[in-house]
């Protein structure tokens, strides 16, 4: 028993270091991005604005342009590791994440048919790319239901509205107009630019409604992951969990993509990192969401100041995660288990 | 005795057949300017360049259905081979970053050496899947465990999204590279030529024997990798086949006819089990149901926008999905 004892104690200890590093990153990461760039602060002259001191531009800098970009970064980050970490466990594959499962694809073409077709602007496209996520997820929700609850059904379902989704998309960006159809381009790669304190909102809304849940299913996938017998014999409603956990995943998924569109590999990298430091067969949420965060923050401190800030964040997530987990996967004595 | 599988499986050979031959005639028919079947005939054996009618059969409607034909073959058989070799009846031949590759390869000629002529894209596409091809075995190959099917995804998928970053960094910083690229980028038939079919024939044929002589390798690899290796098949000569021949054929689809990403993997999946799991015969299967799909889908995307015209990876991605989701519907359980 004491040997048990002794090897969770481990096990904990070792998540709350791995943990407590990365959220030291994303803090040191956020103090860079905050006083950095086209108009450095220094550090008591940024204490002192956010004291409120300091003359209007400060102000103007610190509060309109920079915070709400850095918490942008922070909030989807979090809930794009999280979304990612609670569809790998929950799926039991590895490349599960809101990309391959069709819900950045519905939000990205909600939000192009609602610039290009309906011209809509601003918070009413961020709205509508919610909208686009939450119809898709629901859909594959709907067309799985019947299923064994193994998952294979819904990650099926959600390929196939992947390639439909590209498809609708490909077919605007193509009869668009040259300069519509770089502004959709946008939506395809997903950025924390456009970043608004409405936005921060939004993302910020549903991290806090999902939080319980998120709680819960630290709980809860540990005996999920046993198997549907052993988790009802543990007393776990494994169906109705699994249903809560997805409806969870989904809305993180859609909050963060409607605001910052699909942002490659954070969703899938961040929860593999996480794994990887802390240890297999746990979900690893706290770390996956501090990953995410500091992923998404990085990228974004590193979009800002490459080539004049003209790139969009996604296309940076996607140059710095491919290459890790290539390297992972060609070190890796047992790539599979990843 | 018509459940006997293999009859049924005959059947179901000669069925794609007519359905191929009849796709054949339809869109040779078919368009904004509709012919009539005893024209095409006239047009194809008795030609006369005075005629309007003959015109359009042989100089326009001629070309993109033997592109039709041939694209739609290529990546079916690639997508059976792909789904073989990964044992994952979710993979394409873009799992191998064969379209990303490709893609990438496409913007490079715009922008570094200001190619804009579609006609030597098929190039650019040639080269830059099969290394991007050669890129994912490698790296696959290097864990401990080899190439194995998991790892291969998993690279192909890391790859890709790789490829794709720096494909899209170049688009947004430059408008004239998204101009020309867009229109590569649909998977059209239309404008591509009968020298680009000449061009590319000979690696879709040396790729379509290549596929041919590996379905017993695959159908030793269905049974697992110990057990083929048993049967007496190398695994790693077994994977190079399998890999060049889909190398070879979705390389030469995406010359012709642009990254048209559905096909490859709804119709082995649609056919599996008709094909009992026999990959002999899925490759049977696959190739007619890949030709009458892409030439349906060019021949429906030419009549439901008229004046204008809906491109064939549009109208298959369109036709497939649907299809794919309500087979998925009625199974009683899937296994990925």
């Amino acid at each position: 028993m004491t040997s048990i004892a002794t090897l969770l104690h481990a096990a904990r200890r070792r998540a709350i270091t791995v943990t407590a590093f990365l959220l030291a990153a994303v803090i040191a990461v956020a103090l860079i991005t905050v006083m950095t760039g086209k108009y450095p602060l220094s550090v008591p002259e940024f204490f002192g604005v956010i004291a409120g001191q300091g003359n209007a531009l400060d102000q103007y800098i610190v509060f309109g342009v920079r915070l709400p970009r850095l918490l942008l970064g922070v909030l989807a980050g979090a809930s794009l590791g999280l979304a990612g970490a609670l569809f790998q466990s929950l799926l039991l594959n590895p490349l599960a994440s809101p990309d391959l499962l069709g819900i950045s694809g519905g939000a990205a073409t909600a939000a192009i048919i609602a610039t290009l077709i309906l011209g809509w602007a601003g918070p009413l496209v961020t709205l509508a790319a919610f909208g686009g996520a939450f119809l898709i997820a629901a859909l594959i929700i709907a067309a799985s239901r019947s299923g064994t609850g193994s998952g294979h059904r819904l990650i099926l379902t959600g390929v196939g509205f992947a390639f439909l989704t590209s498809a609708v998309i490909g077919f605007i960006i193509k009869r668009a107009q040259i300069n519509e159809a770089q502004s959709a381009l946008f939506w395809t790669i997903g950025s924390v630019a456009n970043s608004s304190w409405t936005s921060v909102t939004l993302v910020g809304v549903t991290l806090i409604v999902a939080l319980p849940a998120v709680i819960y299913a630290s709980r809860v996938l540990p005996i999920i992951q046993m198997g549907p017998a052993s988790a009802v014999s543990l007393g776990v409603h494994d169906a109705r969990a699994r249903r809560i956990l997805v409806v969870t995943a989904v809305l993180l998924a859609s909050g963060a993509v409607a605001v910052v569109g699909p942002i490659s590999f954070v969703a899938l990298c961040a929860p593999a990192v996480a794994r990887r430091a802390i240890g297999y067969g746990t979900a690893a949420l706290t770390a996956s969401a501090c990953a995410g965060a500091l992923m998404l923050t990085a990228s974004d401190l590193a979009a800002q100041n490459l080539f004049g800030g003209a790139v969009p964040t996604g296309v940076i997530t996607g140059a710095i995660g491919a290459p890790y987990l290539l390297w992972l996967l060609g070190s890796s004595t047992k790539g599979h288990s990843l | 005795m018509t459940h006997r599988p293999s009859r049924r499986r005959s059947l179901l050979v000669i069925l794609l057949s007519i359905s191929v031959v009849i796709a054949i005639f339809a869109s040779l028919a078919i368009g904004a300017r509709a012919i009539p079947i005893p024209d095409v005939i006239a047009a194809l054996t008795n030609y006369d360049p005075s005629n309007n009618n003959h015109l359009v059969v042989v100089s326009q409607r001629l070309p993109r259905t033997l592109i039709a034909i041939l694209a739609g073959v290529a990546l079916a058989v690639a997508g059976t081979l792909m789904q073989g070799l990964t044992r994952n009846p979710l993979a394409d031949p873009g799992l191998l970053g064969l379209n990303g590759g490709a893609s990438l390869a496409v913007l490079i000629s715009i922008v570094v050496l200001g190619w804009s002529n579609p006609h030597v894209f098929v190039w650019a596409a040639f080269v830059g899947s099969g290394l991007a091809a050669v890129l994912v075995y490698s790296i696959a190959a290097r864990g401990g465990t080899g190439a194995n099917p998991i790892t291969l995804a998993l690279t192909g998928a890391a790859l890709t999204a790789g490829l794709t970053s720096i494909s899209m960094f170049i688009l947004t910083t430059d408008q004239q590279a998204l101009n020309n690229f867009r229109f590569w980028s649909v998977g059209s038939l239309t404008g591509r030529g009968l020298d680009t079919v000449a061009a590319v024939l000979p690696m879709l044929l040396a790729g379509l024997i290549l596929a041919i002589a590996s379905t017993s390798r695959l159908n030793a690899l269905a049974l697992g990798d110990q057990l083929a290796q048993g049967l007496g098949y190398s695994l790693t000569t077994s994977r190079l086949m399998i890999i060049g021949a889909t190398v070879l054929l979705s390389a030469s689809a995406t010359a012709m006819a642009g990254p048209i990403v559905f096909l490859g993997l709804v119709v082995p999946h649609l056919l599996r089990s008709a094909s009992h799991g026999d990959y002999r015969w899925l490759v049977a299967l696959a190739a007619p149901a890949g030709a009458t799909l892409l030439l349906v889908a060019d021949t429906v995307g030419r009549v439901i926008a008229l004046p204008g015209e809906v491109e064939a990876g549009f109208v298959a991605a369109f036709i497939g999905a649907p299809i794919m989701m309500w087979i998925i519907q009625g199974k009683k359980s899937v296994s990925v």
